[in-house]
């Protein structure tokens, strides 16, 4: 495994976005299970997750609760609201657009 | 619709932002222990794990931060923050805080206070409908000066300009000189008011509803209709006490009853050229007025006021009337008609004379305002100098440029705000003073603080906040960041950039001062000079006042004569009386109307025709006023009446129509009633207003040629004012429905017609003090700080062998220089923008050496002075103590 690469802002937005369509998670919890699926490629940056969690829940794609985790204490639990989910799917579809372009320039090369 | 749903959280990010603050250090924290637990179940020591979960977390307080900065409303909470910091700021340095708001709260004071009346007396629309369609019309006489531009109209003319004026909607006329006696009805005293002769559409071509009753209809303006009259609300309030029941009653004016048809509302106030704030009632003129003067050509005596048809322009209406005029002048070619027109807007009417001398005042409280500014802005400045270190640190620790600026211009606003709110409060009182001090001014009652005075504050409060915030914040440098962190700063160019940065506001600063320094000496002089002109008799102990003889009760001449007689002869029997006449108007009293006389023996072309100001005189009167008799003789008391065809004339018409020869047994024939006066004597000149030159005077006798009101002149060797209510006493007892109007001693006539000239000249002088008090704080300022800056380089010079006479003289050129700089490029402007008050000016000229030269040597005094405290301080630094702070 090499060295973790650094998470673009947009992508992480994404992955979040991703990350969190699927169940409510708190800040730490999301960090995991961005770490584990990508199988520890992506090691997301606490400096950046906090400002990102915070600055989609401004702009209105997830919305935040707090409620008691796993451990018994209370968590900031965020989840996709509707028109996040709609962003999430549009921002999907631009980064499998991106990448496969990518691919075939790469391919070229 | 994401704003809708997001509209919760912006409004508890707005309200509850200490909540979400605290929410967000429990989710940091929440992440840290779940780290922690983490690193603990890894098996690292409860140290180690806290250790190594720090590690991986980052700077908490930076995180945070970053957290924060994607909140909403950050711009909002850091500019409350900002704010807050100010507030501090400004309470830990109340010396400096209370000077600059001081400071600029004179500035904006003024200015709100001067705006004010500009816009009240120059701006504001009149107030009737349509104000934009009114005119004032006149005719031009071209032979007449200044004052024949705007001539009054003659009744003839004005009915051949109705009979044929198509683009005016209506027009009347108005003779706003008029005066009547009112007579006692319930026993209080008579007394003598101010009226207006009008058409009887006057008020409808304004537009004026009447507050009570009804205004003139068509057969009011009759000869043979009953006699009507108009009141003003004052008036009414005052005499009448406002009865509601006026309308039908009786009043005698000039013994005569006149029937109350209305009241006029109580914001009716007509002002014109000629006056006519002071009316009190207003009569029909074509039933008032004289047959023969509704007849004349050449007897001027009307302003026309005029509603234009929409579409219509002034221009169109006067080249229209220029013809009719014309025409007038070729079938009646007489010398006192005129062949011109000339016309105005009836807002430009009543307050043309107001205009320049306004301007004037507001161009004073401009340049204060801005002195005031640039001082702040200096002082502003001389606090970021002494916080250059924290500046540095904060700019070096990641605090954008922009940021710093901003906090800078806060601060400034934050004085200009405080200073714009004592401005308004300065600026009510000194509208007060105002309305006080000259009520009779044009429009004073719509001088208020309203709406758009608030408008103009809050600009004014902006201005001046951007002005001083930004000039201060660019003397900012940041690229010597790393001098200002040094501890020593001998090569301190970042202080030197600053402190050249205030010379130069120094300089704009005394400048200005000069101008208005020039400005206050030359309207200073021209009043003094008004004030020390010679009304052609002594003025000192001289008391006049007025009577005017109703024709109701004296028809006769004989009446008249008699009547006149008893009162001056009981009038001289007075103690403490030294001498008493009667002229019809006194020195100094006003223009009272001119008349056009021809030679018998020689007789002159009509435009050479004499234009002489023609007054009644008793036998006394000569000696009474001291006027000098230069050569023959006065009248005999037996000249009079059917015997009163003699006449005295003053010097400078004797010197215009007999250069030459000898006046005396000469006659004169008068244009308008072909009366002819033989001279018999001839006496010095006198002058009708103070600030005018000097007019040829013809005195008849007053015991005849129909005089029917006199001026009673006493001198007395002390104390004339106490013979006051006597006289009047004599008056009351020789006819007790007589009133006694204009009791005003000689000195107090001049004193009321310079009044607008010493009011301007002393308040410009006030401001021409504040500035060169400012401006020599300003110096003194600039100069202590220099000297701060530069001690170590003063100690040096000291160690090596400098004396301290060469280190005061050093550090005062220093001051010195901009000052002086000042004082040319103040003249320069002086000299240059001179021009722009010379309507203000009396016998004098705006570019006057004198003047300069005294502005020049009080500004260098008053420099020397500002400069010496902060030189004597730097000659006196002790060299081993200056290098020792290095």
């Amino acid at each position: 495994m090499g060295k973790p690469s650094d998470l673009v802002q947009g992508t992480l937005d994404l992955l979040i976005l991703k990350t969190i369509s699927l169940e409510p998670m708190h800040g730490w919890a999301i960090a995991r299970r961005i770490q584990q699926v990508s199988g520890e490629v992506l090691q997301v940056q606490q400096g950046s997750l906090y400002p990102a969690l915070h600055r989609l829940e401004q702009q209105g794609w997830i919305k935040a609760k707090w409620n008691e985790s796993e451990t018994g204490r209370q968590a900031k639990f965020y989840s996709l609201t509707a028109a996040g989910r709609r962003q999430m799917e549009a921002e999907s579809a631009n980064w499998g657009r991106l990448s496969a372009a990518i691919n075939i320039v790469l391919g070229e090369a | 619709m994401r704003w809708i749903g997001i509209l919760p959280l912006r409004l508890r990010m707005l309200f509850s932002r200490g909540r979400a603050a605290r929410q967000l250090d429990r989710e940091l924290e929440f992440h840290l222990d779940r780290q922690v637990a983490e690193n603990l179940a890894a098996g690292m020591s409860p140290g180690e794990a806290r250790a190594a979960a720090l590690r991986a977390f980052g700077n908490p307080a930076l995180l945070r931060d970053q957290a924060r900065a994607t909140w909403s409303w950050s711009t909002l909470e850091s500019l409350l923050r900002d704010l807050r910091y100010s507030i501090r700021a400004l309470l830990r340095a109340p010396g400096f805080a209370a000077t600059a708001i001081l400071v600029m709260a004179l500035g904006i004071g003024a200015n709100i206070a001067l705006f004010t009346v500009v816009r009240g007396v120059l701006l504001k629309p009149l107030p009737y409908p349509n104000p934009d369609r009114l005119v004032t019309l006149y005719e031009r006489h071209d032979g007449g000066g200044s004052l024949g531009q705007f001539n009054p109209v003659d009744a003839g003319s004005f009915y051949e300009w109705q009979r044929s004026s198509p683009g005016v909607e209506q027009m009347a006329m108005v003779s706003p000189f008029m005066k009547y006696n009112v007579s006692t009805q319930r026993g209080e005293l008579p007394e003598r008011i101010d009226a207006g002769w009008c058409s009887w559409n006057f008020f409808s071509i304004l537009g004026v509803q009447p507050a009570l009753g009804r205004t003139f209809v068509a057969s009011d303006d009759e000869s043979s209709a009953q006699a009507t009259v108009i009141l003003s609300a004052r008036f009414w309030k005052r005499r009448y006490a406002a009865d509601p029941a006026i309308v039908g009653k009786t009043i005698w004016l000039d013994a005569r009853p006149y029937t109350v048809v209305g009241v006029l509302p109580s914001w009716f106030v007509y002002s014109s050229a000629f006056g006519g704030s002071n009316i009190q009632a207003w009569t029909p003129i074509g039933h008032d007025a004289p047959q023969d003067l509704l007849r004349t050509f050449a007897n001027h005596e009307m302003i026309v006021a005029a509603r234009l048809k929409p579409g219509v322009t002034l221009e169109a209406v006067l080249s229209h009337l220029a013809a009719v005029q014309a025409q007038i002048k070729k079938s009646h070619p007489d010398p006192g008609v005129h062949g011109a027109v000339n016309g105005r807007t009836m807002l430009d009417d009543g307050v043309h004379n107001y205009k320049t001398p306004l301007f004037a005042l507001l161009a004073a409280t401009a340049c204060v305002l801005l002195i005031a500014c640039m001082n702040v802005a200096g002082l502003l400045v001389a606090r970021s100098a002494a916080r250059a270190r924290e500046t540095a640190i904060r700019t070096v620790l990641g605090g954008g440029r922009l940021r710093l600026m901003r906090e800078g211009l806060v601060e400034s606003a934050l004085i200009a705000l405080v200073a714009g709110a004592a401005g308004i409060g300065i600026a009510s009182a000194a509208l007060q003073f105002l309305v006080h001090f000259q009520p009779d001014m044009h429009r004073i009652e719509s001088v208020r603080i309203d709406g758009g005075v608030l408008l103009f504050t809050f600009a004014a409060i902006a201005a001046c906040a951007l002005f001083s915030g930004l000039i201060s914040v660019m003397s900012t440098e940041s690229k010597h960041l790393l001098g200002a962190l040094q501890e020593s700063s001998r090569s301190s160019r970042g202080s030197h950039s600053r402190a050249l940065f205030r010379k130069t506001l120094l300089v704009l600063e005394v400048s200005l001062t000069v101008v208005l320094l020039a400005g206050a000496g030359l309207l200073l002089k021209s009043y003094q000079r008004m004030r020390g002109t010679d009304l052609g008799i002594p003025i000192d102990n001289t008391l006049t006042m007025r009577v005017s003889l109703p024709e109701a009760r004296y028809k006769e001449p004989a009446q008249q004569v008699a009547f006149f007689e008893q009162l001056i002869a009981r009038v001289r029997a007075l103690p403490g009386v030294e001498a008493a006449g009667l002229i019809s108007t006194a020195p100094g009293q006003g223009w009272s109307g001119d008349s056009l006389a021809d030679i018998v023996e020689h007789p002159l072309r009509p435009e050479s025709y004499l234009d002489a100001h023609r007054r009644g005189a008793d036998p006394g009167y000569f000696a009474a006023a001291r006027l000098p008799l230069l050569r023959g003789r006065i009248f005999a008391s037996d000249e009079r009446l059917a015997h009163a065809n003699v006449a005295v004339i003053s010097r400078s018409a004797a010197q215009q129509l007999f250069p030459q020869e000898d006046p005396i047994g000469k006659h004169l024939r008068f244009d308008f009633n072909h009366q002819v006066l033989e001279i018999i004597g001839v006496v010095g000149d006198t002058r009708w207003d103070i600030h005018e030159p000097v007019m040829p005077t013809l005195y008849a006798p007053i015991y005849g040629n129909e005089y029917n009101s006199a001026t009673i002149f006493v001198r007395s060797p002390h104390n004339v004012e106490s013979l006051a209510l006597l006289i009047q006493g004599i008056v009351g007892q020789l006819d007790p429905d007589l009133p006694v109007s204009d009791v005003m001693t000689l000195r107090d006539t001049i004193g009321k017609s310079t009044l607008d000239n010493q009011f301007d000249s002393l308040l410009v002088l006030a401001f021409a003090v504040i500035a060169l008090v400012l401006a020599a704080a300003g110096l003194y300022g600039v100069l202590a700080y220099l000297v701060t800056q530069r001690t170590g380089e003063i100690g040096i010079r000291m160690a090596l062998g400098a004396p301290r006479p060469q280190v005061l003289r050093l550090v005062l050129a220093d001051g010195l220089r901009p000052a002086l700089l000042g004082l040319l490029v103040g003249l320069a402007a002086s000299a240059s923008t001179g021009r722009l008050i010379v309507s203000m000016l009396y016998d004098t000229r705006p570019l006057d050496a004198g003047i300069y030269a005294a502005v020049a040597a009080t500004l260098l005094f008053v420099a020397t002075i500002a400069c010496l405290l902060p030189a004597w301080r730097a000659s006196r630094i002790d060299p081993m103590q200056a290098l020792r702070t290095e």
